[in-house]
């Protein structure tokens, strides 16, 4: 019966990692940039949320459309006007340059909001969900349901709307895409743009389940690795299926290891994976 | 011929340091050497055969917690320091056979989970202290002494880091890591062993910055898990090439003073923001200066052309 509960925690934690995940997914997948802001761009969403609670009372389930904008507006400055000037350069130089603009963003967070640990303690939590033997905490679940909401939102955006055929345009080729009329600058930047929108969103889903710190822009960004690798690059079920795969991983490993094992076991699952299979469980060969 | 004397010349002006005195002087100077180390050590896998490596930070916390538990069990420090190159060269090598048949993205990803799964490992084993860290045996010399000791060591590391970097341009290794460089599968077809040269060059990268780690964990007399598997001991290697140049001999040399002069100034007038300042710099590195600045000095002043 234990086991059920695991499972079940597990795919809670599944569903916000995919939520996490989607947007660096996309990021990479398109731009071929692996963008290590991504951290600190979902750390700042949990920001928005923590103070429009603190200070509004705006219910953090609310603010994620404020968090994604806030976001939003920002990937798109930062891609347009610095990122794009060398997207088309190798991996060194791309990852080198996210890097140094992680450094200055999460700095000026640590200036602005110190690096003290804060938590969104709801006024008035869901309380707990009970299904046979498996209790769930509410808001968890509903944190839950809202993060593959989104996920599921983008995977029809990029789908059917016109922009969301321009992106995928973009990654298929980028010259051809030229060719037939895409302005891929632009595209290029509300991909970016839309990728720090799903980590702010993702932020202000976490707030209510983690501390907020600076300090955790790592965690996230190592969770946003793992997912895309176990899931292959730059799809949306790609990233569904590695997040609740490592949801479900971490969950029974905590369990049968301790829970302090829980990054090695899944740091080491990637290593393992990239020998192995370098193209992710829902990956196609070849493609990069 | 001109290198090898430039490589003395240096040399000559920086062992001669400790003569001024001034202590602070010569810990700013052992620093640059590690950096030099680092940036050089780098240079290998990076600069010459092109591949984004960002294990500099585990080879170096690698080499300082074998140091360090082999001197706790009684070790000397020169043994010690020269059985964590080693163990950092097999390390790297074993490493290196898993993960050097990936290529871009998926390398640099790879290269960067090491150094953090290697923290939460040292974090949680039995013998190297945990979260709390550890200490090491300091040495039973006056502290001036310590000073100079540690010194010339990193200087003795950063030479002979250099002298291998000279011979191996010049070799065929070096040739070969180039044409990796350049094209990999045209290499390959042209009869480049690609996987050896690849492991070698890794295994390169690892073993002087295994042994820096190595001194720095005597010289600072304390370690833990974040402060030797710190992310910034990746890029801060890259970032230096960067800015020296890329695949040139003294380029990393030229980058660990520019690099250690301005994280000293920023340090010293700014402490709160000197991660932004250094995020800073690699921005302006990568937008503005994404050939070094030897290739400014170059640009102005070309080299004449040598009659034949």
């Amino acid at each position: 019966m234990i086991y059920l509960q695991i499972a079940a925690n597990g795919l809670v934690l599944g569903g916000l990692y995919a939520c996490i995940s989607v947007g660096f997914s996309l990021v990479w997948g398109v731009l071929n940039v692996i963008n290590i802001l991504h951290g600190t761009f979902i750390v700042l969403g949990s920001y928005v949320a923590y103070f429009g609670y603190a200070h509004a009372g705006i219910h953090p389930f609310f603010s994620i459309v404020i968090a994604g904008l806030v976001l939003y507006a920002l990937g798109y400055v930062l891609q347009a006007g610095i990122i794009n000037r060398v997207v088309t350069a190798p991996v060194l130089i791309t990852l080198t340059l996210t890097f140094g603009l992680d450094l200055v963003l999460n700095n000026a967070m640590l200036v602005a909001f110190t690096a003290d640990y804060r938590a969104v303690t709801l006024a008035n939590p869901l309380g707990s969900i009970e299904i046979g033997p498996v209790f769930l905490p509410g808001d968890r679940v509903a944190a839950m349901a809202l993060a593959l909401l989104l996920t599921v939102l983008l995977y029809r955006l990029l789908r059917d709307s016109s922009i969301g055929r321009a992106i995928v345009a973009v990654r298929m080729d980028r010259e051809a895409a030229t060719l037939m009329g895409v302005d891929v600058k632009h595209i290029n930047a509300v991909t970016f743009a839309i990728g720090a929108f799903m980590a702010g969103a993702a932020g202000a889903l976490l707030s209510i389940i983690f501390p907020i710190s600076p300090l955790n822009s790592q965690v996230f960004l190592g969770k946003a690795f793992v997912v895309c690798v176990l899931g292959g690059l730059g799809s949306v079920p790609g990233a569904m299926v590695g997040g609740l795969v490592l949801g479900i991983i971490e969950s029974f490993g905590s369990y049968w290891f301790g829970p302090e094992h829980a990054v090695t076991l899944s740091f080491g699952l990637l290593l393992v994976l990239l020998f192995v299979r370098p193209s992710g469980l829902l990956g196609r060969r070849g493609y990069e | 011929m001109r290198t090898w004397f430039a490589l003395f010349v240096v040399a000559l002006a920086l062992a001669s340091l400790p003569l001024t005195g001034n202590n602070y002087l010569l810990r700013l100077a052992t620093t640059v050497c590690m950096y030099a180390v680092m940036a050089q050590s780098w240079n290998f896998i990076g600069g010459l055969a092109g591949y984004p490596s960002f294990a500099t930070a585990a080879f170096f916390g690698f080499g300082a917690y074998t140091s360090a538990i082999l001197q706790n069990h009684g070790a000397p420090p020169m043994l010690a320091w020269g059985c964590a190159g080693l163990a950092a060269l097999v390390f790297a090598a074993f490493l290196g056979g898993a993960i050097l048949h990936l290529r871009g993205h998926y390398f640099a990803i790879a290269s960067l989970i090491v150094a953090e799964m290697l923290r939460e490992i040292v974090n949680t084993m039995p013998g190297t202290g945990g979260g709390k860290g550890m200490n090491l045996p300091i040495l039973k010399i006056s502290i001036a002494a310590q000073a100079q000791f540690f010194f010339y060591s990193m200087l003795a590391l950063a030479l002979f880091c250099t002298a291998a970097a000279i011979v191996i341009h010049r070799s065929k290794l070096g040739f070969g890591l180039r044409c990796i460089q350049q094209n990999e599968d045209a290499a390959s077809i042209l009869g480049v062993n690609t996987y050896a040269y690849k492991t070698a060059a890794f295994s390169l990268s690892a073993v002087f910055v295994g042994m820096a780690g190595a001194i720095y964990a005597s010289w600072v007399n304390y370690i833990e898990p974040p402060d030797v598997f710190d992310v910034l001991l990746a890029v801060k290697p890259l970032v230096m090439v960067l800015l020296g140049g890329l695949g040139t001999i003294f380029g990393p040399a030229l980058g660990a003073v520019i690099l250690l002069t301005f994280e000293e100034l920023v340090w010293r007038n700014f402490l709160t923001i000197h991660a932004a300042a250094l995020g800073l710099i690699i921005v302006v590195l990568v937008l503005f200066l994404p050939n070094g600045i030897l290739s400014l000095i170059r640009e102005r002043f070309p080299r004449r052309e040598r009659p034949r």
